[in-house]
């Protein structure tokens, strides 16, 4: 993971953010799909697809360019925020979306650094 | 370490507006032309704290802000509990006008961004004679809602996260940590349902589409300032506005986005200062 706040390089802030956090999401890159499982804030495993009857609550549906720009280290505007990327119809939120909108800056941030474990990929 | 005390000082008027008595918490710094400075949506005055306190602006400037009722330190008026609050057109103009009978601030210059941003372009069409000029930052005819409003003001959500959330991607990527924060903070402190309110004016009631054509900038000169990262309101949006009205100026901000003057004060400044001169160069004089 990357660091998280200049003073906390171990993460730990995201994780405090997101303490009562507990959800499946799916997130879709192009035809490539990951279920992200958060335990009280921690991700505790990506997994890729395919997937059989997979279960989640909500999900993040984009193509491939437009979580690449997203995940660029500078990226453009329009590309450098979830919210961005939902007015410009890049990228859409599917199924239940309470728990992301009550956590909106926890999943930003760590959407940002699942691009670490998913880009490379 | 010394203490450094600003040279920024604080006040309450009470105005009518709308009939409903108000209780306006304002701030003023520095002497000279009045600059007025208007807050976005569901924030406050406190985002000017980087104009109040440059020297190049102060000493040339009186730079006047004020809290909206219900934000900031200025209250909602009695009966705020029964009421659903719902910014309009009419009674953003007339808070503003209102407060500045009030303060008797005669012929500012007026900057307001985002809802502020918009309202300046009301206040060019119906009391132009009023301002010696406008500067709109972050400033549209409309903005089509892209998102649910109503996560904005629910019991189940937590307003301040919900809002800061919803905004903290309108501020362009390289703001300094501080500066971002703080904006951020500003939002988190906003009352429930007030940004929400204050959108009814941004991405509703206060459109201004088929009606930008009609500012004369004859009447009062108007400026536009836009920031690049922007995606509430676009450069696209703010340089369709600057054809549709003749004779206004839009200069793009690079780097900055939606909060120019509380996430890069001093980028902002350097943008500002050469408008603020042109205002007051002589052969613009009406």
């Amino acid at each position: 993971m990357n660091p998280t706040h200049p003073n906390d390089p171990s993460g730990d802030w995201l994780a405090y953010r997101g303490r009562y956090v507990n959800v499946t999401f799916l997130l879709k890159k192009g035809e490539a799909e990951y279920l992200v499982t958060i335990h009280e804030g921690r991700v505790v495993r990506v997994q890729p697809g395919p997937h059989v009857m997979p279960r989640w609550t909500f999900a993040l549906v984009a193509g491939d360019d437009t979580w690449q720009r997203f995940w660029a280290p500078t990226p453009q505007p329009r590309f450098h925020d979830l919210m961005a990327m939902v007015k410009f119809k890049t990228l859409k939120v599917e199924g239940d979306q309470a728990i992301f909108m009550s956590n909106l800056l926890y999943f930003k941030e760590l959407v940002r650094q699942l691009g670490s474990q998913i880009h490379a990929r | 370490m010394r203490a450094k005390k600003e040279a920024v000082v604080g006040g309450y008027v009470n105005v009518e507006i709308a009939g409903r008595a108000c209780r306006v918490y304002y701030e003023t710094a520095g002497a000279g032309q009045p600059l007025l400075c208007l807050h976005t949506a569901g924030s406050d005055s406190r985002q000017y704290r980087g104009l109040m306190n440059d020297e190049a602006i102060t000493s040339r400037f009186q730079v006047i802000c004020f809290d909206m009722p219900y934000h900031g330190k200025s209250s909602p008026p009695a009966g705020w509990e029964t009421h659903e609050y719902k910014l309009t057109s009419d009674l953003y103009v007339e808070t503003i006008t209102a407060f500045m009978d009030a303060m008797e601030i005669h012929r500012p210059i007026t900057l307001g961004c985002s809802i502020g941003g918009r309202v300046v372009l009301h206040l060019a069409l119906r009391c132009p004679e009023r301002f010696k000029a406008l500067i709109g930052l972050q400033s549209g005819a409309h903005v089509n809602p892209y998102y649910e409003l109503d996560w904005l003001h629910r019991p189940d959500v937590h307003g301040g996260e919900v809002c800061a959330g919803i905004v903290s991607g309108l501020i362009g990527p390289h703001a300094d940590n501080q500066d971002r924060w703080e904006t951020l903070w500003h939002y988190m402190q906003g009352g429930p349902g007030i940004f929400k309110g204050d959108l009814h004016f941004y991405k509703g009631e206060g459109d201004l589409r088929g009606m930008v054509q009609k500012i004369d900038v004859s009447k009062c000169p108007l400026y536009l300032l836009t920031g690049e990262y922007d995606y509430s309101c676009t450069p696209e949006d703010s340089e369709d506005l600057a054809r549709l009205i003749p004779g206004s100026q839009l200069q793009i901000m690079p780097c900055i986005g939606h909060f120019p003057m509380s996430e890069a004060p001093a980028a902002f400044i350097s943008h500002l200062l050469p408008v603020l001169q042109r205002i007051e160069s002589p052969e613009i004089q009406p």
